[in-house]
C-alpha cells in the first residue's frame, strides 16, 4: 500500500536518512524500531510532507504523493499521530477532534467520525468540554490518536505512541492499535519499545543511524540474537 | 455619584468598543501569522477615505459605501499579505516590523498625494441622545454597539466553524496543522482578509465621528499597539478588556484633568504595567 523507495533526507546539510526503502501492505501493521536518533521520527516526518526528501520516492497505492504539501497527503488517506502528540492544549478536547476532519471530504461525515471515535474512547466523551492540556498523558495519546482517525484514514502513521506514558497506559495503547487494526486499517508504528511493539505489529524494519539494518516479521526479529541483546535485554 | 463622571465613564465604555475591535484584528494576526501589522491604523485611514468619496461624492447610500469598504479593506488586508508579508515570512520578525512600517510611510505619503492634508467630513450628523441629564453622542453609541456585534460574530467564526478551529490551533501550534488537512497559507489569507475586514470595519464607524486626513492613523493606530501589548500581543480576550481599561482611564482622566493630560496617564499605566505584568493583563 505504501512503499517507500531509496528515501535519502535529513535538515540542511544534516543528513538523516539514508537510502531507506520499505513497504507496508494493505491490512498490516509494520513498526520501525531503533535507538534514539536514528531517524524514527525523520521517517514519519518525510512521509507525511513535513519534511522534503533529496531522493527516492514514496507511492501510496501506485500513485507518488513525495512532492505533495501535508494537508494533500492527508488528503490521499494517510494520518499522522506526530510525536509527543502534540495537540493544541488550549483548545477543547472536541475542537482537538474535529480539526481533525477538516478536509473537505472529511467534514461532511465529521458527526459520524466522532462518535466512532467516542465510542473507542469513551473517556474523551466524558471530557470533550475540558481544554486538552488538562488531560492525563494516556488520555492525550487517546486524543491524538482520534485527532487522526477523524480523517477516516487508510493508513495511520503512529510516532512513538507509548512515549512517556506509565506501563500500564502503554498496555492500553498497544491494545488500541490492536483494535484499531482489526477495524481494517493499516498501520505503520514508529516505537524505541521494542518488546511490546513486536506483539503487535506483522513485520518490522531495525531503523539504525538512518539505514535499514534489519527486516523481517515480528517473530524473525523476536528471534534474533542482535536484536534480543541489543534491544530487549535478554 | 457625579453625573459628568458618570457621563465620562459611559463615554469612555462607548470609545472602548472600536478600540477593541482594532486591538481584535492586530491580536488575530498577530497570534496566527506571527506578525505585526505597524500599517493596520493606515488600513482604517484607507477604509475612510473609500467611504468619504463614496458617500459625500459619488452620493452612495452610506450602508453601501460601509460595505464596500469592509470588502475594500479585507482585500487590502489579503494585499499586504501575499505582497509584503508572505516573502518574507521566514525571515527575522525585524523585517516584517520594517516592511510594515514601510507601508506606514507608503499609505500616508500616498494619501497625502492623492487627497492632499484636508481634513474631510462626511457631513453626516447624528443627534445627541439625552437621558436625564448625561449627554451621549448617538454616533458612538452605534460605533460601540456595532463593534461588540462584530466582536461576538468573530467569536462564533472561530468556535464554531471549522476554518475557525483551525485558525485557533495554527495559532497554538503552526507546524503540524498540516498533518489534519489544514493549508497553512490559505489560513493567513483568510486570517488577513479578516484582519482587513476588522479594519473596514472601524472606519465605517470611525467616519461618523472622526474628519478623515491622510495621518489620522497616528492619532489611534499607537493607542491600539499599546491596547494589544497591555493585553498580552495575541491574546484577544486580554486585548478586549485592555481596551476598555486605557479608554476608561483616558475618559476618567479627561473629566477631572484635561484629554492631553489623561493620556500622558493613559501611557504611565502602560509603562508601569509593563513591569508588573509583561506578559499582559490576564497573563497567569
Amino acid at each position: 500500500m505504501l512503499s517507500l523507495a531509496g528515501i535519502s533526507a535529513g535538515y540542511g546539510s544534516f543528513q538523516v536518512l539514508f537510502d531507506v526503502s520499505l513497504e507496508v501492505p494493505r491490512g498490516e501493521a509494520v513498526g520501525v524500531i531503533g535507538p534514539n536518533g536514528a531517524g524514527k521520527t525523520t521517517l514519519m516526518r518525510v512521509i507525511s510532507g513535513l519534511v522534503q526528501l533529496q531522493t527516492g520516492g514514496i507511492s501510496l497505492e501506485g500513485r507518488r504523493i513525495e512532492r505533495l504539501p501535508p494537508h494533500r497527503i492527508v488528503e490521499q488517506g494517510i494520518a499522522h499521530v506526530p510525536e509527543n502528540r502534540r495537540l493544541f492544549s488550549r483548545l477543547s478536547v472536541e475542537d482537538n477532534l474535529r480539526i481533525g476532519a477538516y478536509m473537505p471530504r472529511a467534514r461532511q461525515d465529521c458527526a459520524k467520525q466522532l462518535e466512532r471515535v467516542y465510542d473507542l474512547f469513551s473517556r474523551l466523551k466524558d471530557r470533550r468540554q475540558q481544554l486538552a492540556g488538562t488531560l492525563s498523558g494516556g488520555e492525550q495519546q487517546m486524543c491524538a490518536i482520534g485527532r487522526a482517525l477523524m480523517s477516516n484514514p487508510k493508513l495511520l502513521l503512529m510516532d512513538e505512541p507509548s512515549a512517556g506514558l506509565a506501563p500500564l497506559v502503554v498496555a492500553q495503547v498497544f491494545d488500541l492499535v490492536h483494535r484499531i487494526r482489526s477495524d481494517g486499517l493499516t498501520v505503520l508504528i514508529v516505537e524505541q519499545n521494542v518488546q511490546q511493539v513486536l506483539d503487535v505489529v506483522d513485520r518490522a524494519y531495525l531503523l539504525e543511524v538512518g539505514k535499514i539494518k534489519l527486516a523481517g516479521t515480528s517473530a524473525e526479529l523476536k528471534g534474533n540474537d542482535f536484536i534480543r541483546k541489543s534491544y530487549m535485554g535478554l | 455619584m457625579d453625573i459628568y463622571l458618570l457621563e465620562a465613564i459611559l463615554n469612555g465604555i462607548l470609545l472602548g468598543g472600536v478600540l477593541a475591535l482594532l486591538a481584535l484584528g492586530l491580536n488575530l494576526i498577530f497570534g496566527v501569522i506571527d506578525v505585526v501589522w505597524i500599517a493596520y491604523a493606515d488600513l482604517v485611514m484607507c477604509g475612510m477615505y473609500l467611504i468619504y468619496y463614496l458617500y459625500a461624492e459619488f452620493n452612495w447610500p452610506f450602508l453601501l459605501a460601509c460595505v464596500a469598504a469592509i470588502a475594500f479593506v479585507g482585500v487590502l488586508g489579503i494585499l499586504v499579505h501575499v505582497m509584503i508579508i508572505a516573502p518574507i515570512l521566514g525571515t527575522a520578525p525585524i523585517n516584517q516590523l520594517l516592511a510594515t512600517g514601510g507601508l506606514l510611510f507608503f499609505l500616508q505619503s500616498f494619501a497625502t498625494l492623492l487627497f492632499g492634508t484636508d481634513f474631510r467630513n462626511i457631513g453626516v450628523r447624528l443627534p445627541i441622545i439625552r437621558f436625564d441629564s448625561i449627554y451621549i453622542s448617538s454616533a458612538r453609541l452605534l460605533a460601540f454597539t456595532v463593534a461588540v456585534a462584530g466582536a461576538v460574530a468573530l467569536y462564533f467564526f472561530l468556535k464554531r466553524t471549522f476554518v475557525g478551529t483551525a485558525i485557533r490551533a495554527i495559532a497554538q501550534d503552526r507546524d503540524i496543522v498540516g498533518l489534519m488537512g489544514v493549508d497553512q497559507r490559505h489560513i493567513y489569507l483568510v486570517t488577513s482578509a479578516i484582519g482587513g475586514a476588522l479594519a473596514g470595519l472601524a472606519a465605517c464607524l470611525l467616519i461618523l465621528q472622526y474628519d478623515v486626513h491622510p495621518f489620522i492613523g497616528n492619532t489611534f493606530g499607537p493607542l491600539i499597539f499599546m491596547i494589544c501589548v497591555l493585553g498580552g500581543l495575541g491574546d484577544m480576550i486580554g486585548g478586549f478588556v485592555a481596551a476598555f481599561l486605557m479608554s476608561q482611564i483616558i475618559a476618567i482622566g479627561g473629566y477631572y484633568f484635561s484629554t492631553e493630560l489623561s493620556y500622558v496617564f493613559a501611557f504611565t499605566f502602560f509603562i508601569v504595567l509593563m513591569f508588573l505584568r509583561p506578559h499582559g493583563v490576564l497573563s497567569r
